[in-house]
């Protein structure tokens, strides 16, 4: 076992030395201070949005605090435990996406949520970690890179719970529930040639695709190559959000200072497109400030997953950086007006409890496989 | 073991740097860094390279600028009763974008505004795509308020409320047509409110507002410009005066069965109008169904031949020159006199008579025997000076000038005719004037509908002593042996003349049976206050005399006349103030 090639960054761990209280609670700092700042940040952005009604702004910090709680949880599980865990929690998930195609409550026209008798439920989260935890238990357990068995049995695992969350219907879930498995897959060392041909099917199914869409979902692709065919309907989030964020130049108009955002133009302001009221605010120096937030928590996850013990630490951890990424890229995207609109919150900054838990689960995961690891033999 | 540490010993024994992963690493360093730039470019476009183009579509929905209603100028009679007033109201307007997704408050709306449903539903369904519609204009606070109520139940209704100004004529018919009316947009339509658009127009004020989504006004930005009522008019009618004028020619109108009708009262000192009222009329209040007929102001826009109450110009013309005296004696033979080829007739033979009698008798061969003393020039100039042919310069849209032909293109026999009134046409409102410059011992001075105005220039017309001696000719006009003694009024020396014009169709020559009944006069004789001019058009009966018709409407009106402005009685009535006397001692 000593024979085991290392990582140099692992060589950071001093072994023997007594731990500090970080490492006991299992907590990365870098990633801790980049967390706490994004929702800091969040939760001050979100104050001027929702100032019509400061019962949210209140409702945020606990769900905040509460988001914390399942990250320290989380981060005290070993790896071992989790991988342990993927299978069951993801069979569970796709069951009871199953469940909620059958029972599930409709709300805003969509089949998501599950009702529990004490709280309603949206599976769909569930995947958003179930999945990447599932492809790299499955993944690691088999050579890297995976051969062609390995990559159509990890295809098919994507495609079951993203095809169920599609005909919820949830466009923005399932493709955040697929990219999560898809970066999983590219990590483990899936060939350029193969993913190249993927790109290219996908290419040619959109077709098939178009022909799948809810009338909502084909209308909204169509507002979004121009928003101005229907000013009123559907392409007003778009031009609404592109004025909010374009008025607010280079420096913002300040702080509570949004015209677009406080007087009722921009819909859905604390939630899916509270980027446009800090682009408002803000200007491109917030923006670029948030920005530069995320990057820094995405390249240190990227960070530990390099510096992983094994496969299975290392996969899950990439890949939960990756979609985290990919997170802030479809929404801040949509708010910007380059990616057609889909509900994708803004991570750790837009209104919301559900997604925010979702996604502390997932960097609780990553501080666990970085402070979990083996004492090496001096 | 379990299977799943099985497993696990299997991933830690799965080999763990390949050669692939450094590419792998680069690619996705690579990916993350254009994703990055992407993501920075989009937000730099707008923020800084379209921010301007944003920054004004932002704006363009959030500052509003909106209108401050302003009061139209009200209109006052001289002595400041309200004439025309404008009152607050509500008008209701809708965004069909929005009301069109509430087909169900249709109903509730139409029965508020007392609008049938199907039609209000068609008229949203039609504009749907509009922002802007209005339902009803200028309604009652109290209706408004059951609009604002309904809209307060429903998010987004797209119901509106503005305060609009309705303008109301207390007057009713009887100031129609003097005053005019204003149309849908408050605008000046016809009359005085026409002629003063200008200085009655309100000029509504202009605020930028911020407003949000739904259109409500949540911030006062800044004033853009002040709103302005309308200046106030005062006219010279009076209030009272008008009423009884307007009663007293309707009831001759009605009982004539004429056609129309028209009468002028004037304050000869000032040259103001008193009085103007016409038949048949129509109420500014309630244009709906009127014809446009009854809305013309007949005083100033119809022209008559003044027939018979030319002749007391024609004699002050010869007065003037010393051609005649009022005892110099005519002889109008057996009422006929031969005359460019034609004859002029009188009605009854009267033998021998004194300039004083032709105006008494209404001579016709006697006036054209004056009037043939005279150069056409004369005549023609005696009428110029007069106002004849040219509009009296009161503010009024579509006054008529009349017609005064050149003296040159006069035949003989119209030389004679324009003695008895007939060749040329006058408005009421003109031969008001030329009867004024008599009663103002000559002197004219310009007429006007607006009280107080600055005092024109006045011009010299006739001697003192002719327009006296004219005035005590046409005195014996209201006597016994008169035409017109009915427009005696009791107390007072009256003094006047009538006209029985065939009623002329310009070159199709003159309608059998059509009359126009004229009377002008003056009173008190010795410094006459009030001149009045009554024409009834078209009287059907046995009466159609001017003596007969329009007579005892100037002796009613004038009665009133001299009591609202206390007018000292010049006819001493020695058998009241005696019995007065006897009954106190």
């Amino acid at each position: 076992m000593a024979t085991r090639p290392y990582n140099s960054a692992l060589d950071s761990i001093p072994a023997g030395d007594r731990p500090g209280l970080l490492q006991r609670l299992h907590l990365d700092l870098p990633l801790l201070a980049g967390i706490l700042l994004l929702g800091i940040y969040g939760l001050l952005v979100l104050f001027s949005a929702t100032e019509q009604d400061p019962g949210k702004e209140q409702r945020q910090v606990l769900r905040l605090a509460m988001a914390f709680v399942v990250m320290l949880a989380v981060a005290q599980v070993p790896p071992r435990i989790l991988a342990r865990w993927a299978a069951p929690l993801y069979l569970a998930g796709v069951l009871m996406l199953v469940a909620v195609l059958l029972v599930g409550d409709i709300s805003k026209g969509a089949q998501r949520w599950l009702d529990l008798g004490v709280l309603r439920f949206q599976p769909s989260e569930l995947l958003k970690v179930a999945v990447p935890m599932m492809l790299a238990w499955f993944l690691s357990g088999r050579p890297l890179p995976p051969g062609g068995l390995g990559i159509l049995a990890g295809a098919v695992l994507i495609a079951i719970p993203t095809l169920l969350i599609f005909k919820q219907p949830d466009l923005g879930t399932a493709v955040l529930v697929a990219g999560s498995g898809a970066m999983v897959l590219f990590l483990a060392g899936m060939s350029w040639r193969l993913i190249l041909g993927i790109g290219a099917l996908g290419a040619a199914l959109m077709p098939v695709l178009w022909y799948l869409m809810r009338d909502y979902q084909r209308q909204r692709v169509l507002t979004f190559l121009d928003p101005t065919t229907d000013p009123l309907g559907s392409g007003y989030h778009i031009i609404q959000s592109q004025i909010a964020i374009g008025s607010g130049g280079v420096y913002g108009k300040g702080w509570f200072n949004g015209t677009q955002s406080h007087l009722e133009f921009l819909p859905e302001r604390t939630t899916d497109f509270i980027f446009a009221v800090l682009g408002e605010e803000w200007g491109l120096a917030g923006a670029l400030v948030l920005m530069a937030i995320y990057l820094f928590i995405i390249l240190r996850g990227l960070q530990i997953a390099a510096a992983a013990q094994d496969s299975f630490g290392r996969l899950l951890a990439g890949g939960l950086s990756l979609i985290f990424f990919v997170y802030v890229f479809v929404n801040t995207g949509m708010v910007s007006g380059m990616l057609p609109v889909v509900g994708v919150p803004l991570p750790l900054v837009s209104y919301g409890g559900t997604s925010l838990v979702t996604i502390m689960a997932g960097f609780g995961m990553i501080m666990s496989i970085h402070t979990h690891k083996k004492r090496l033999p001096v | 073991m379990s299977r799943s540490r099985a497993k696990e010993q299997q991933a830690e024994r799965a080999p763990l740097a390949q050669p692939d992963f450094q590419s792998r690493r680069r690619a996705l360093v690579l990916g993350l860094g254009a994703a990055v730039l992407v993501l920075t470019g989009a937000v730099f476009y707008r923020q800084v390279l379209e921010t301007d183009f944003l920054a004004a579509e932002g704006a363009r929905r959030f500052v509003r600028e909106r209108e401050i209603p302003a009061r139209r100028g009200m209109i006052l009679d001289r002595n400041g009763e309200p004439l025309a007033v404008s009152s607050p109201m509500k008008t209701v307007w809708a965004d069909p974008r929005l009301l069109s997704q509430h087909p169900e408050a249709i109903g509730p709306l139409a029965k508020i505004l007392d609008l049938d449903a199907k039609k209000l539903a068609q008229k949203i369904e039609t504009n749907k795509t509009k922002g802007f519609v209005y339902l009803v204009r200028r309604i009652e606070p109290g209706i408004a308020d059951r609009v604002a109520e309904l809209a307060r139940h429903t998010k987004e209704l797209g119901l509106g409320i503005d305060t609009e100004y309705r303008r109301f004529y207390p007057g009713g018919e009887v100031f129609g047509h003097i005053l005019g009316f204003t149309d849908i947009e408050d605008q000046g339509q016809m009359g005085l409110e026409q002629a003063f658009e200008g200085s009655l127009a309100a000029r509504p004020g202009l605020r930028r507002v911020l407003q949000d989504g739904q259109g409500k006004v949540v911030e006062e930005i800044e004033q853009v410009r002040a709103p302005a009522n309308g200046k106030d008019l005062t006219i010279s009618l009076d209030h009272g005066l008008q009423f009884i004028a307007y009663r007293e020619l309707m009831r001759a109108v009605q009982d004539h069965k004429a056609a129309a009708g028209t009468a002028v009262v004037l304050d000869v000192a000032s040259g103001e109008v008193l009085a103007m009222v016409n038949q048949p009329a129509f109420n500014p209040n309630d244009l709906e169904g009127g014809k446009g007929d009854n809305r013309r102001n007949r005083a100033l826009t119809d022209v008559m031949e003044p027939g018979s109450t030319a002749k007391p110009l024609v004699v002050a013309a010869a007065l003037d020159l010393g051609k005649v005296t009022p005892n110099t004696s005519f002889n109008t033979a057996g009422g006929k006199l031969a005359i460019g080829g034609k004859t002029v007739k009188d009605v009854h033979a009267y033998g021998t008579l004194t300039t004083t009698g032709i105006i008494t008798k209404s001579s016709n061969v006697g006036v054209v025997k004056i009037a043939m003393m005279m150069e056409r020039e004369t005549l023609w100039t005696l009428f110029d000076r007069m106002g004849f042919g040219r509009p009296t310069g009161v503010q009024f849209p579509g006054e008529s000038a009349g017609q005064l032909r050149n003296y040159k293109r006069w035949s003989t026999f119209e030389h004679a005719t324009q003695a008895f009134g007939y060749g040329f046409n006058v408005t009421a409102l003109q031969l008001a004037q030329a009867y004024a410059v008599m009663a103002n011992d000559g002197v004219k001075r310009p007429v006007s509908l607006i009280k107080g105005e600055a005092p024109a220039a006045q011009e010299r017309v006739l001697k003192v002593n002719t327009a006296r001696q004219v005035r005590a000719m046409m005195e014996t006009v209201v006597s016994e042996k008169g035409t017109a003694k009915q427009a005696a009024v009791e107390g007072y020396h009256v003094a006047g003349k009538t006209g029985t014009a065939k009623k002329s169709f310009g070159r199709r020559g003159y309608a059998a049976g059509k009359y126009q009944s004229v009377f002008a006069g003056m009173v008190p004789v010795a410094k006459p206050r009030f001149v009045m001019v009554v024409m009834i058009d078209e009287p059907h009966g046995k009466a159609y005399y001017g003596g007969l018709v329009a007579a005892p409407v100037f002796a009613r009106v004038m009665t009133e006349a001299l009591r609202i402005f206390n007018v000292p009685p010049d006819v001493p009535t020695p058998g009241l103030t005696l019995a007065g006397l006897e009954d106190s001692k």
